[in-house]
């Protein structure tokens, strides 16, 4: 299932920051992380995404040194990390909750590693003043843990770990705990403080938003595997997963019957439901008779107004409006297939052309072939 | 209720009166062992003859104040020497302790825990004579096959530090114990990340994090020390420390300067306590 | 972190079952030797229930040690009866400054030695102290009264002495109660006795039962209050254990008292968490 990250370029010169190499590790019974490898090029903002209990956490403490692997080797610029503990590794982490020393000043935290280092006063006072103006607190050394803000907070526990100059800086979630007006601004902010000085991040979250809008790369984690390596773009419009094309961004979701494949597009048939034919997805194939799921996103949703017919070739339902979801330009209509009672989510462009849409109201919903994907039901990462 | 449920007024002024009364009752006998420390009689008691300070001051042997009362300043110095001893003790046992519990996991965990809470439950005067039971047939023993008199397993300073610490470290472990257990791991696993060393993170992060309890425990240790009585009155001999001395006067019945060493206790017990106030606020914040 | 594991885990167990083990364990294995024995001959000792048998046949003995429990059971009642309202209004009718101030001053008492307390109170109950003539200024008396050495005062003087260890578990559990239940409770249709029974009584629990149960042993191991209040016919069982040990020197009978003072105490201790269903550590902590 795991792609090599870099597979697409064949530039062979590109430095590869971490390497990880069928990497494992059981609780017990239980499976945290499943023979994950990968390979980060220096400089990336790499995002390993995936639902709470995934394997990501363990992970990234794998890298960072808190846990060793079972088996599999941890490579950072091709130098194993196995049995280096953690103070020794050139990877620092910004903590879920931050961890930052309330019993020290902002520039004692932004200190701390230097001093660990024996680095001369001197020139941990110049590079601690640096590390503060680099993230726009130059003012704030002297002020205590608890006067910051949230924000603040944010950019003194980055700043901590940048001031090491580490190849990798670890992201543990750590925006999970500001609320969503900051939250989207760090997301910029983090975004354009690493492309600012270069460092190699690796960021894990469960927010799809947050590994879509800052990431070069995203991993898409399930069960302590890798479902997908990609591009945010690829992982949106090409998922090669059912659970991938289910986990980011939202799409309505069908579980069907393969009656007929035809090269790279096959029909489904929906049990007490419509036949839906779509193009064939992912890595695994599909023949007749086996089960698949099928996914449309409700942006490909067109709703048909007036005298307009849906092509011949397109999967076309008959609907009722549930409700009308307003949310800016996120706007959704909640719809009701007539024939099954499916509920399903089209988005709804704020373009003025569905403002006399009424709750209750009948209408034609219509979607091409090429915007639906059907996966083989039969991979482990689709058995939930 | 609470404020935000109105009751009728005659419930809201009853509950205050009661409460009032109960303050009275909190601060009535303190206020007159303090007000008595001022009175210009032989005797803690009305009437009131006016002001003096002579039961501070005074150093005539039918007036003697604290001040001038050796057998008493001795006794302070005793209980100084035994709270010092047993608030060391105690807090670096706490401190082990505290490490133990929170950050291990070992068979009959939960049982050695209830173990370490029976000092408190144990009465004090038992606590007492069965140290004194333990110490004399250990004196006896050593007395009888190596014809050795071991002074220090007798009544005396020893044994009163050792009775003392025994239970005061249940207290110590408790108020540490709590505040490790509250610390957040991610601290420590943030500064050796960091590149701080195991001993680093503990110089570091863990023990200045623990700092405020450690102070506030060994207020309270000195304070239980320095104001025990029923393990102490089982243990000591010549030497007597403060509450045995004031014991004893009480009993002979006493004059004023009892009043003054209580008052002067007051105020001492209070600044250490607001001080241990203030550490748990700071600790807080 | 937790690597090498072994060479700290025995570093630290070591300090904590030398103290145990030493101080607590070892002693009342030897006061339970002890108070197993008789002497036969100088020097000479059997095993023997003799001592325990002394205790069931002389009246004056076990009279004193039901005294000694049913006394502490009242007082512990008592306590909990005056605590509760006092508590129930620092927790929920105050905030802010007040708040911590009343509560502040509920700890004063607890920082001043026992032994000043207990002082405190003689002042006032003698025959010449403070409320008998204040009877006799506002008439209500002719002549001095003595409200000292009767069980009343024995009584006010535990009740007092415990006020803190009830007041501090039920502040502390009536603040983690959330004025918004107490809001739904009358939301619903609920009025005082029905909030303050099926509310606030239940979510206080666990802080009545571990008020009650330190209360109740710090009671029934207290020597000082009944010894300075309750003078010569105070009869409580502690005295009777330090006139066995000092006095007597019948350290056998002493140390078999010893063991009986602390069977009933865990007796009804337990009694105490299995009617509540709570466990010594989760009182304790």
């Amino acid at each position: 299932m795991t792609k090599n990250v870099t597979a697409k370029d064949s530039n062979t010169s590109t430095i590869i920051d971490l390497e990880t190499r069928n990497v494992n590790k059981h609780y017990g019974d239980f499976t945290a992380v499943d023979n994950v490898s990968l390979q980060i090029e220096k400089g990336s903002f790499f995002s390993i995404l995936g639902p709470s209990g995934c394997g990501k956490t363990t992970l990234l403490r794998m890298i960072a040194g808190f846990d060793e692997p079972d088996s599999g080797d941890i490579l950072i610029q091709s130098n194993s990390m196995l049995g280096v503990p953690a103070n020794k590794r050139p990877a620092n982490m910004v903590f879920q909750h931050l961890a930052l020393f309330p019993m020290m000043s902002v520039a004692d935290n932004v200190a701390y590693g230097l001093k660990q280092r024996k680095v001369n006063p001197a020139e941990i006072s110049k590079r601690v003043k640096n590390a503060l103006e680099s993230v726009d607190l130059g003012d704030s050394g002297k002020k205590k843990i608890s006067q910051l803000s949230g924000g603040q907070k944010q950019r003194i526990a980055i700043a901590r770990c940048l001031v090491l100059e580490p190849k990798l800086l670890l992201l543990d979630e750590p925006l999970g705990a500001l609320d969503l007006k900051l939250r989207e601004h760090m997301k910029v902010e983090l975004k354009q403080m690493q492309s600012r000085v270069g460092t190699t991040f690796i960021y894990i979250t469960h927010d799809q938003s947050e590994a879509l809008v800052m990431s070069n790369k995203v991993a898409v984690m399930n069960n302590g595997a890798f479902e997908q390596v990609g591009t945010p773009s690829d992982l949106y419009y090409h998922p090669e997963t059912s659970f991938v094309a289910g986990f980011v961004g939202d799409a309505n979701r069908w579980k069907a019957k393969v009656t007929q494949v035809d090269h790279v597009r096959c029909t489904t048939q929906v049990a007490n439901g419509p036949a839906l034919r779509g193009k064939i997805t992912g890595t695994k194939p599909i023949a007749v008779g086996d089960d698949v799921d099928v996914f449309v996103r409700p942006e490909a949703i067109k709703i048909i107004q007036g005298e307009d017919k849906p092509q011949e070739s397109d999967n076309s339902l008959q609907c009722r409006v549930v409700d009308l979801l307003f949310n800016g330009a996120n706007s959704a209509a909640l719809l009701e297939d007539i024939a099954t009672g499916k509920e399903l989510h089209v988005a709804l462009p704020q373009t003025g052309e569905y403002i006399g849409l009424q709750k209750g109201e009948s209408l034609t919903i219509a979607w091409s072939q090429d915007q639906t994907h059907c996966f083989s039901a039969r991979s482990k990462s689709t058995s939930k | 209720m609470i404020p935000s449920i109105s009751q009728p007024p005659s419930l809201r002024w009853t509950y205050r009166a009661y409460i009032l009364l109960f303050y009275i009752f909190l601060i009535a006998p303190l206020a007159v062992v303090a007000t008595f420390a001022f009175n210009d009689s032989l005797f803690p008691s009305l009437p009131w003859n006016g002001f003096t300070l002579d039961w501070f001051t005074g150093d005539t042997p039918q007036r003697l104040g604290v001040f001038s009362d050796s057998a008493m300043l001795e006794s302070v110095g005793v209980s100084a020497f035994i709270a010092f001893f047993v608030t060391a003790l105690s807090i670096f046992v706490a401190t082990t302790n505290a490490f133990l519990f929170e950050r291990y996991d070992f068979r009959f965990k939960e049982f050695l825990y209830m173990l370490m809470l029976l000092p408190l439950v144990i009465p004090g005067v038992i606590l007492g004579i069965s140290i004194l039971i333990s110490s004399n047939s250990m004196a006896n023993y050593m007395d009888e096959v190596f014809n050795l008199e071991v002074e220090f397993l007798r009544p005396g300073l020893v044994l009163v530090i050792l009775g003392q610490f025994a239970f005061i470290t249940t207290i110590a472990t408790m108020v540490i114990g709590a505040r490790l257990r509250k610390m957040d791991r991610s601290l420590e696993e943030a500064a050796y990340n960091l590149g701080a060393s195991k001993t680093a993170v503990l110089r570091t992060i863990t023990l200045p994090y623990l700092r405020p309890a450690m102070v506030g425990a060994a207020i309270v240790a000195f304070l239980m020390s320095f104001e025990n009585f029923n393990t102490t009155l089982m243990l000591t001999s010549s030497d007597s420390p403060l509450t045995i001395t004031m014991f004893d006067r009480l009993r002979e019945g006493s004059t004023p300067e009892l009043n003054a060493v209580s008052l002067l206790l007051m105020i001492v017990s209070g600044v250490l306590a607001l001080i241990s106030v203030f550490v748990q606020k700071k600790e807080d914040s | 972190m937790k690597q090498h594991t072994s060479i700290f885990f025995w570093l630290l167990l070591a300090p904590f079952a030398l103290w145990l083990i030493l101080l607590v364990i070892i002693p009342h294995i030897d006061m339970l030797g002890i108070a197993l024995r008789e002497q036969t001959a100088p020097r000479e000792y059997a095993f023997s229930f003799k001592n325990f048998i002394e205790f069931f046949t002389e009246p004056l003995y076990w009279r004193t040690f039901m005294r000694t429990a049913v006394m502490s059971i009242l007082a512990t009642a008592l306590t909990l009866l005056i605590a509760f309202p006092v508590s129930y209004y620092i927790a929920k009718m105050l905030r802010g400054r007040s708040k911590s101030f009343l509560f502040l001053l509920c700890l004063i008492p607890f920082w001043v030695s026992e032994l000043v307390r207990t002082y405190g109170w003689m002042i006032l109950l003698r025959e010449t102290g403070v409320i008998s003539n204040a009877l006799q200024w506002a008439g209500l008396v002719s002549g001095p009264v003595e409200l000292l050495y009767n069980d009343a005062a024995i009584m006010v003087g535990l009740v007092y002495t415990s006020m803190l260890f009830m007041v501090v578990p039920l502040v502390t559990v009536l603040e983690s109660l959330d004025d918004d239940i107490i809001e739904a409770s009358y939301d619903l249709g609920g009025n005082m006795w029905t909030t303050m029974r099926q509310i606030v009584i239940p979510h206080a629990m666990p802080g009545i039962v571990s008020g009650c149960i330190i209360v109740f042993m710090m009671t029934l191991g207290n020597y000082l209050t009944p010894n300075l209040l309750g003078g010569k016919d105070s009869l409580w069982f502690t005295e009777q254990i330090y006139t066995q040990f000092i006095t007597r020197f019948n350290w056998e009978l002493g140390s078999a008292f010893g063991i009986l003072l602390l069977l009933l105490s865990s007796l009804i201790v337990w009694l105490g968490l299995k009617l509540s269903r709570q466990t010594l550590t989760s009182t304790m902590t």
